[in-house]
């Protein structure tokens, strides 16, 4: 599993084990599994769709100013605002 | 000596501040609790931003072609000094010590001929319009702001970039009470402009291993050109949240002082009242028995 963090000046929104994770990064969107090399991009203004499950429907939370991160532990998503 | 009627009163009057002194005590207690949950809550954002921040600003480094936001102008002539102080008064000595904090350094630059403006946040930093006449560049209005959000922070964050991206200024520093402890607000000056690399943890130039294998969309310049602004932000955020529950727990501790004070005021005043009774009382005595005796 995936560990997804998501990360507003106010909260931490999310902090959970999650299958995948679509986010619609500045140059296109991209899909992170569990095991993502590490990488970093900007993150437009939109929404982030959540597999808890592979192959079930997406949760999606609509995002604005953000940046997200993918390292060893996981993928962190840094939003201005969420939800 | 007064009269018994003008004590009464005054005990009275004593007595209703000290109910108003109590209220506004409990009052900050319990925002207090909430402007620290709110501290505390802004921490992890924080944190990682920082993180992200060290570790690209240190392999990246100050290149020639960098942000001026990081590089800064090349220049440190003119200072702005962002005041960040309270809305509302009867707050013990929190406001006066940000603005003396402020005054210190702005004095200190001017006696270093450098030319400094003000920026003030919060209705309370307007005393600086007393002192420095002529320098004030911006007042931000924050009285509206019922709970702080980001986006206030964000306004006056995003108003000082354009004024540096203008070029009124060089430097810009931001001042504001560190909350220590609900007894102990210590105001403190940080550089907000030029991002001084030295204020984030590890950005000594040595990156982490697994670091230098991370990908960067799009580039690791544009993505620092994204994060220095929202870093700018977040300090100031971070300022606010703790400016705002420092101003709650210096106010907690004026109110009781206050109320202390106003108790020990009621005793005094008591101990008058029935003394001043007493001795009416005596005078009627001697003035009955003496008028028994002349029969």
């Amino acid at each position: 599993m995936l560990h997804f963090e998501l990360v507003t000046p106010e909260k931490l929104v999310r902090s959970e084990e999650v299958h995948m994770v679509v986010v619609p990064g500045t140059e296109g969107d991209f899909g992170v599994l569990e095991g993502h090399a590490p990488f970093m991009s900007t993150v437009r203004d939109g929404a982030i769709q959540v597999y808890r499950t592979a192959g079930g429907a997406p949760e999606t939370i609509a995002i604005q100013g953000g940046f997200a991160e993918v390292n060893d532990k996981g993928l962190t998503v840094l939003a201005e605002h969420a939800g | 000596m007064a009269s018994l009627k003008a004590l009464k009163v005054r005990i009275n009057s004593v007595k209703s501040t000290q109910k108003i002194t109590k209220a506004m005590k409990m009052v900050a207690a319990a925002k207090l609790r909430r402007a620290q949950e709110a501290a505390v809550a802004a921490r992890p954002y924080a944190d990682r931003l920082e993180g992200v921040m060290a570790s690209i600003a240190g392999r990246v480094g100050i290149a020639p072609g960098a942000s001026p936001l990081l590089a800064g102008t090349g220049k440190d002539q003119v200072h702005l000094i962002v005041v960040a102080t309270s809305e509302r008064g009867l707050a013990g000595a929190f406001n006066t010590n940000i603005v003396r904090a402020a005054r210190k350094k702005a004095d200190a630059l001017i006696a270093d001929g450098k030319t400094v403006k003000f920026y003030i946040a919060g209705k309370k930093g307007r005393v600086l319009r007393r002192f420095y006449p002529t320098m004030i560049a911006a007042d931000h209005e924050m009285g509206h702001i019922k709970k702080l959000a980001f986006d206030d922070a964000r306004a006056i964050a995003d108003d000082v970039i354009a004024r540096f991206t203008a070029g009124e200024f060089d430097v810009a520093h931001l001042f504001y009470a560190k909350f220590v402890s609900a007894l102990v607000q210590e105001p403190t000056g940080i550089q907000l402009v030029p991002v001084p690399l030295s204020s984030i943890k590890g950005a000594t130039g040595k990156a982490d291993a697994p670091a230098a294998v991370t990908e960067y969309e799009p580039s690791e310049e544009a993505i620092l050109a994204d994060l220095l602004p929202r870093n700018v932000a977040i300090q100031i955020f971070r300022a606010l949240l703790e400016n705002a529950a420092s101003e709650q727990g210096s106010r907690m501790n004026a109110m009781e002082n206050a109320t202390k004070n106003a108790g020990d005021m009621i005793n005094r005043l008591s101990i008058q009242y029935n003394r001043t009774r007493q001795a009416a009382i005596t005078t009627e005595l001697v003035e009955i028995i003496s008028g028994a005796e002349a029969l």
